[in-house]
């Protein structure tokens, strides 16, 4: 029904509104771009993805891969899909022109991102895990490990997963049991069981490097012991091609609920004791090799999340402006259901749970393009702290409220969205997953609560109080200064229970304390989603102010506007319920027994 | 051989397109512009033939103010060599377009001219046709096939009995149909490339062509809005209906 997956001005508005990416080209790194190579690339990246990923998003869904035993099956779109994504270069993207990649910047990486993950998240996620498993070998692996693997991944020859949870082993990866055992030719050998390894099998490749975290004989206890080896599905022969087949196979197919495209597999390793592997960097460094990845990897979730939540509520406003229900009072003529109050509240809200949502992704994606070209130390370490502090929201609070938004455009159609004549049911399906992977959201707001608040004497939370404050002096029309007003009672606030909540976590009453971060999380993500509100607010309101406007860009405006009142109104009041929480630190929860279940 | 591919900027396929309030064209304000889809095309067919081995150099040109700078940019990403605009602020028709394409034609000395059969803006079909006249070349239009051999070019043509293939001595001129080719998407490293590759920029007024238009555009007006259709009740009511108010049946 939606002609196009993203509004036409929306990602301009990300890019070169809200954020000044054109300023980056002045910077060594991206100055042999533009922004006419920016806009011509996102044409690219918009054309593909509406014209080889949409259009099989829930024919992928309808159509699970299948093993038969010796061989994996898909779609044939899939294919076509993933080679056009490939050949056109957006896996190298944004490596360095010495890598064979493009150089480019992740916040424009990031707006053409966007559109593949509104048009099919689970096509899209065998190229996604791929460019993340590539980096990981940029930077850590040894030469000789880069030269063998990193080139064909950047080209999509070869494809990349990581393998990171056991069956008995997910959050708590400091049980792994995976070992892998040295030999005198400096190589390992793995044996052990993964389990919902995405992208772990599939024919779209020539080969696939499966990153495996692993412990090796006698390493220390817990996280510290754990070391990241690459495991490809073919060994390399003589001339660095695909050869014999490494001893690491399909154990079964996983069926998921959504993101039913994507392979989640379980693997085995070293069945026949013959799976090889190289370790990438010092063994018992795995865990923060991965974890590079990971924090990239936890945006981009948060990122899906929102992109997805987002193409449910276009399909949502569409189906409301065409779906004629109910009459006004006093009138006999029926109307379009987006005439109804309450249909209006809900689109409002998945406007803004979304589009707050992609802001904070885009905020994150500069801070990591700030952080590979600014020179001063100073100011390195104050954006490496922002960015720290702000990956846990990044990546929890768009998986919360994206599925909120499916929820609503499923609402929206009601009986219709009920069924699986339309996509809405898919889109909350496919969009369930972010919650929990990449570090559940429970992970998350623990990570938060505990560690980052903290981390670097609270730089990273002092450099945020600061941005936040820069951008309030800007904000000066009406909802700008609405939103200024509360998120300056609300970060008070906030700072004054910080003391009570280092308190907490360093008495005896850590329990209660824990039960409560998602309060801390809710709270402070509320504030900086608030932020990011005020930013769009800011900009729209002074777009407003000039005279020579065309209707389509009031329109676009005002909707950014309201949608900020709406957040300031409907949204972020609920920040009470957290702040009373955290107060108390009420121990409903903590002290619930299991048998009184 | 060297050929020339003129490519027009036109509203995107996809926009939904709306008319201005006063009747005086199409509102273009804030649409989205693409190089016209036959265009693309075109630039494809000239791609493929280069990798073919078949042609040597590629030239794309097209007739408008800065702004067709980026479509130019566009074909440069596909796959052409370098480019000219001719610069003008006139909205040209297709004689014009002809004619100054003509003049590119002296310059150029191209062995073969392969353009898009229409654009999806004013949709006339004439460009090609005007242009094959105006240098006294042959002319293969609506091409669904092309192949190359020995200063010759054979074209498959789409016409309404079916296919009809023509044998042209180069130089000659062919517009291309929708199902010639399905163009290829623009890299990201093409991109890049695209913005080293020369683009030339002459003055329209050089050419010694008179801009002035024959044509005038009396008014534009969106199609009639489609009405709700109505049930019939019987076979017999449809055949009256098409008979006597449809009129499409005797």
């Amino acid at each position: 029904m939606s002609e196009q997956l993203i509004h036409p001005k929306e990602m301009t508005f990300q890019l070169y509104e809200l954020l000044d990416t054109e300023a980056l080209c002045s910077r060594a790194r991206f100055a042999e771009h533009s922004r006419e190579t920016f806009d011509a690339i996102l044409d690219t990246a918009n054309k593909i993805a509406s014209e080889k990923f949409a259009p099989h998003n829930a024919k992928g869904d309808q159509n699970e891969p299948k093993f038969d035993g010796h061989k994996v099956t898909m779609l044939d779109e899939v294919k076509q899909a993933f080679d056009a994504y490939r050949e056109s270069g957006f896996i190298a993207g944004r490596y360095d022109f010495d890598d064979g990649g493009m150089q480019l910047p992740e916040t424009v990486i990031n707006a053409c991102s966007g559109y593949f993950l509104a048009a099919n998240p689970s096509s899209t996620a065998y190229a996604f895990l791929t460019t993340a498993a590539a980096n990981v070998i940029c930077h850590f692996a040894s030469d000789e490990l880069k030269q063998q693997f990193m080139p064909r991944m950047l080209t999509g020859e070869f494809t990349g997963t990581m393998a990171l949870t056991e069956p008995h082993a997910g959050s708590s990866l400091a049980d792994i049991r995976t070992m892998a055992t040295p030999q005198d030719d400096g190589t390992y050998r793995l044996k052990g069981s993964k389990i919902y390894i995405s992208g772990g099998e599939h024919e779209l490749s020539d080969n696939i490097v499966h990153l495996v975290l692993a412990k090796t004989p006698g390493a220390p206890e817990g996280v510290k012991g754990i070391s990241l080896f690459i495991v490809p599905k073919y060994r390399l022969d003589e001339n660095g091609q695909p050869g014999k087949r490494n001893d690491v196979s399909l154990a079964g197919l996983i069926h998921k609920m959504g993101y039913r495209g994507t392979t989640s597999t379980a693997l085995s390793f070293g069945d026949n004791d013959d799976c090889h592997g190289y370790l990438i960097g010092e063994r018992h460094h795995g865990l923060k090799y991965m974890f590079m990845m990971m924090n990239e990897a936890r945006i981009g979730v948060g990122y899906g999340a929102a992109m997805i939540g987002y193409r449910g509520y276009r399909y949502a406003l569409e189906y409301a402006k065409d779906r004629v229900q109910g009459r006004k009072p006093g009138s006999k003529e029926q109307v379009a259901i987006i005439e109804h109050g309450d249909v209006r509240r809900m689109l409002l809200a998945q406007k803004a749970y979304c589009e707050g949502g992609m802001a904070l992704c885009f905020y994150g994606a500069r801070l990591v393009d700030d952080l590979a070209t600014i020179e001063d130390e100073s100011q390195r370490s104050a954006t490496r702290e922002l960015l720290d502090l702000l990956t846990p929201v990044c990546k929890a609070w768009p998986s919360e409220y994206g599925p909120k938004a499916n929820d609503l455009a499923i609402q929206v159609l009601g009986g219709a969205g009920y069924t699986r004549e339309y996509p809405v049911e898919q889109y909350w399906r496919d969009n369930r997953l972010n919650p929990i992977h990449e570090g559940t959201n429970g992970i998350q707001a623990l990570d938060l609560m505990t560690r980052k608040l903290w981390q670097a004497n609270s730089l990273g939370l002092q450099t945020l109080k600061e941005r936040i404050v820069t951008d309030m002096e800007q904000a000066q029309g009406e909802v700008s200064q609405r939103l200024r007003k509360a998120l300056t009672a609300h970060l008070s606030r906030f700072e004054q229970l910080l003391p009570g909540i280092g308190k907490a976590l360093n008495s005896e009453q850590l329990d209660p304390a824990l039960a409560n971060a998602q309060c801390v999380m809710n709270a402070f993500a509320h504030i900086v989603i608030g932020w990011m509100w005020m930013r769009q607010a800011t900009v729209s309101e002074k777009a407003l102010s000039a005279e020579d406007l065309n209707a389509d860009d009031k329109h676009f405006y005002h909707g950014k506007v309201q949608a900020a009142q709406y957040y300031a109104a409907w949204e972020l009041p609920t920040i009470e319920r957290d702040f009373q929480l955290i107060e108390s630190m009420d121990n409903a929860c903590s002290a619930m027994q299991a048998e009184w279940f | 051989m060297k050929i020339l591919v003129p490519v027009k900027r036109a509203i995107d396929y996809n926009v939904k397109v709306r008319v201005k309030p006063d009747n005086t064209g199409v509102d273009l304000t804030n649409a989205k512009m693409s190089i016209n889809p036959f265009c693309e095309i075109a630039v494809e067919e000239a791609v493929r033939l280069k990798e073919k081995g078949v042609a040597t150099e590629i030239v794309a040109v097209s007739i408008g103010d800065k702004a067709v700078q980026e479509q130019l940019r566009t074909a440069l990403a596909l796959g052409a060599d370098r480019a000219i605009q001719v610069d003008t602020d006139l909205a040209l028709d297709s004689l014009q377009v002809a004619k100054l394409l003509q003049k590119v034609v002296e310059e150029e000395q191209p062995e073969l001219i392969i353009l898009g059969k229409q654009s999806i803006d004013s949709d006339n079909n004439q460009t090609g046709q005007m242009l094959a006249a105006l240098t006294g070349m042959p002319q293969g239009t609506f091409a669904s096939e092309v192949s190359v051999e020995d200063g010759t070019v054979s074209v498959t043509r789409e016409i309404d009995g079916g296919l009809q293939t023509v044998k042209l001595t180069l130089p000659a001129v062919v517009t291309t149909d929708l199902r010639l080719n399905e163009p290829r998407y623009a890299s990201l490293p093409n991109i890049m490339k695209a913005k080293r590759k020369p683009l030339d920029v002459k003055a329209a007024g050089d050419y010694g062509v008179s801009l002035e238009s024959n044509v005038k555009v009396v008014k534009v007006t969106p199609p009639a809005q489609r009405e709700g259709g109505v049930k019939v009740a019987d076979v017999a009511e449809l055949v009256d209906k098409l008979k006597n108010e449809a009129k499409v049946i005797s």
